[in-house]
């Protein structure tokens, strides 16, 4: 067997207990692969020696037949995730040497599970972004070109240092997280498969918060039955995180039947934004009759509130923001600023977080402020939490109404150029995330399944939104619609 | 509703975040463009709505009110940029 980078979690657990190869030389793989690909810049943190010891047990264990899950599969870990002993500063200058004490509960499932952490992964700073161009790492490269152009290409964001190593094969899968599109976005940028579960299904603990009623953690994976064995791995109760549900975890790979003979599918007509290029439309009615062909029916619905969900994300998340990231003051834990004579605690405050905190991250936190600040609480806090109850309830009546899943378009684009968005305004960056920030404020699964390519040779994605703790039917039918597109196109090696 | 530059410092104070006073001015049309799109909202019959405070209906767990965890004074301070004697230490803030 060559090029075992190549292959996703169910081929290589698969080969790996079949004796067919080891633990030891798919981690080689993945580690040569990344060493090769510095130039994408999606690793930023390697941890080869924790990783072939790792690989080491895991072949160990496979050896006894004591296997579980994701026995010996090399992962990447996005830098959001605390990891024991490893950097782990959620791409900022502010946590530059922070070498958490602890492991996240999300990133220790999967240690458990037996999988192999090869290090840690780019991101927007905080995962405050839409295109990987806010880490104080640089920009990660989505392995994508647009035809024979070099122009190098965003591979999304937040979770951008996931999906271009998944998508270039550096790893066989990695953990991402998703507040407002973090997951989908870069999935769908890059021709990869990312799910974000219902709210509370993973826990957060030990996952640095942006904003906490929104995050969730979910996998990035090469093909939706990865993205199925992963999420199993990385989900269920944990008395750390006091949102996090108490219900039992289905056997995901399992559910995959394909099966959506007796499903209805909700198109919603709020999705059809002005603008949209008429590939995406055409993506999305080609997802539609794959749907229907497999027997689902397809049903029109409404969710009249769609159009407020930027607005309404974009003081809810900065206005958490403000209180999460409050805790980086140069006091417990990673950058302070040199100080000048006489400077007191406050000059500590204002010069730690000034130099700490990227231009991104200083606007949210500030714009969070300012909506939380008496006299502006009611009409801009208040007034979005009241829009957000407004948002789930369209989606609660469409469920209500017999609707199983809704397929929209993942992104309202394919991946731009990286710096393509420097001068536009701060807004324009934040349009990307039109089709998924919906289902971060009702608390929804979503997954974004690679569906074709554009004009110009780069991926698109479609996305399927399910019924909350419903991933199990969700992954099913996002399976039916990977098997029916048959998409499997691969960016052509270049780095 | 628009942000001039005073607003924008105080703004910038109470984040705790120091702000150059020549950059005022971007920052300030950066507020207003971020505020603009969320003046959007301003159209939404909220009459009678409540405000989420939770977005998936759960009852919080309690737990027995009882010392889970503690002992790690080191553990704590590992990752302080200054710490002294057990404690962090910070600028002298009473006079």
């Amino acid at each position: 067997m060559t090029e075992l980078n190549k292959l996703g979690l169910a081929g290589a657990r698969d080969a790996l207990r079949a004796g067919e190869t080891t633990s030891k030389e798919l981690t080689s793989a993945c580690l040569s692969a990344i060493e090769d690909a510095a130039v994408l810049n999606a690793f930023v943190h390697n941890t080869p020696e924790l990783a072939m010891e790792r690989a080491a047990a895991a072949d160990a264990r496979i050896a006894k037949g004591d296997a579980p899950s994701m026995c010996g599969l090399p992962i990447g870990i996005k830098d959001l995730f605390c990891t024991k002993g490893v950097a782990s500063q959620a791409g900022s200058r502010i946590l530059q040497g922070f070498l958490p004490e602890y492991e996240s509960t999300v990133s220790q499932n999967l240690a458990d599970a037996g999988a192999v952490m090869l290090g840690k992964l780019n991101m927007d700073e905080f995962a405050m972004g839409s295109s990987n161009e806010t880490s104080v790492y640089g920009n990660a490269v989505n392995p994508w070109r647009r035809g024979n152009e070099d122009t190098p290409l965003t591979p999304g964001g937040s979770s951008g240092g996931s999906a271009a190593a998944v998508a270039a094969d550096l790893c066989l899968a990695a953990t991402g997280t998703d507040t407002g599109g973090s997951i989908r976005q870069p999935a769908a940028f890059t021709g990869t498969v990312g799910i974000k579960p219902t709210y509370g299904r993973c826990s957060r603990w030990g996952i640095v918060a942006f904003a906490s009623s929104l995050d969730q953690a979910g996998p990035m994976t090469k093909s939706v039955r990865d993205a199925a064995i992963m999420l199993e791995a990385m989900c269920g109760h944990d008395p750390k995180d006091s949102t996090s549900a108490d219900l039992a975890v289905p056997d995901f790979e399992a559910a995959l039947t394909g099966d959506v003979r007796s499903k209805k599918i909700g198109i919603p007509k709020e999705y059809r934004m002005d603008g949209m290029p008429a590939e995406i439309e055409a993506l999305w009615q080609e997802g539609i009759a794959m749907m229907k062909d497999a027997g689902a029916q397809i049903v029109d619905i409404s969710l009249p509130h769609t159009k407020y969900a930027l607005p309404a994300y974009y003081v809810i998340a900065p206005a958490e923001a403000s209180s999460n990231l409050a805790r980086y003051d140069g006091v417990r834990y990673g950058h302070r600023a040199t100080l000048d004579q006489g400077d007191g605690i406050t000059e500590m405050y204002e010069k730690t977080r000034a130099e700490g905190f990227g231009a991104e991250v200083q606007r949210r936190v500030m714009i969070g402020t300012y909506v939380l600040s008496a006299g502006f609480y009611d009409a801009y806090y208040n007034r979005a939490r009241k829009v957000r109850t407004l948002i789930k309830q369209d989606f609660e009546q469409a469920f209500a109404a017999g609707i199983d899943a809704i397929l929209t378009p993942a992104t309202p684009s394919s991946a731009f150029g990286l710096g393509e968005m420097t001068d536009a305004d701060p807004v324009a960056m934040y349009l990307n995330d039109v089709f998924t920030v919906t289902v971060n404020l009702a608390g929804l699964p979503g997954i974004a399944v690679p569906t074709g390519l554009d004009h110009q040779g780069l991926p698109l994605g479609l996305q399927l939104i399910g019924q909350p703790w419903a991933e199990a039917d969700l992954l099913s039918a996002a399976w039916r619609l990977e098997q029916s597109a048959g998409f499997v196109a691969k960016p052509a090696k270049w780095w | 509703m628009s942000i001039d530059e005073s607003t924008a410092a105080r703004v910038a104070k109470l984040a705790r975040i120091r702000v150059e006073p020549e950059a005022l001015p971007a920052l300030a049309g950066e507020f207003n463009t971020i505020l603009g799109f969320i003046e959007q909202l301003g159209e939404v019959d909220v009459e009678g709505v409540e405000p989420m405070t939770s977005v998936t209906p759960q009852q919080l767990k309690r737990r027995v009110d009882v010392v889970s965890d503690g002992s790690q004074q080191e553990r704590v301070l590992s990752n302080a940029p200054d710490a002294r004697e057990g404690f962090f230490a910070v600028p002298k803030v009473v006079e």
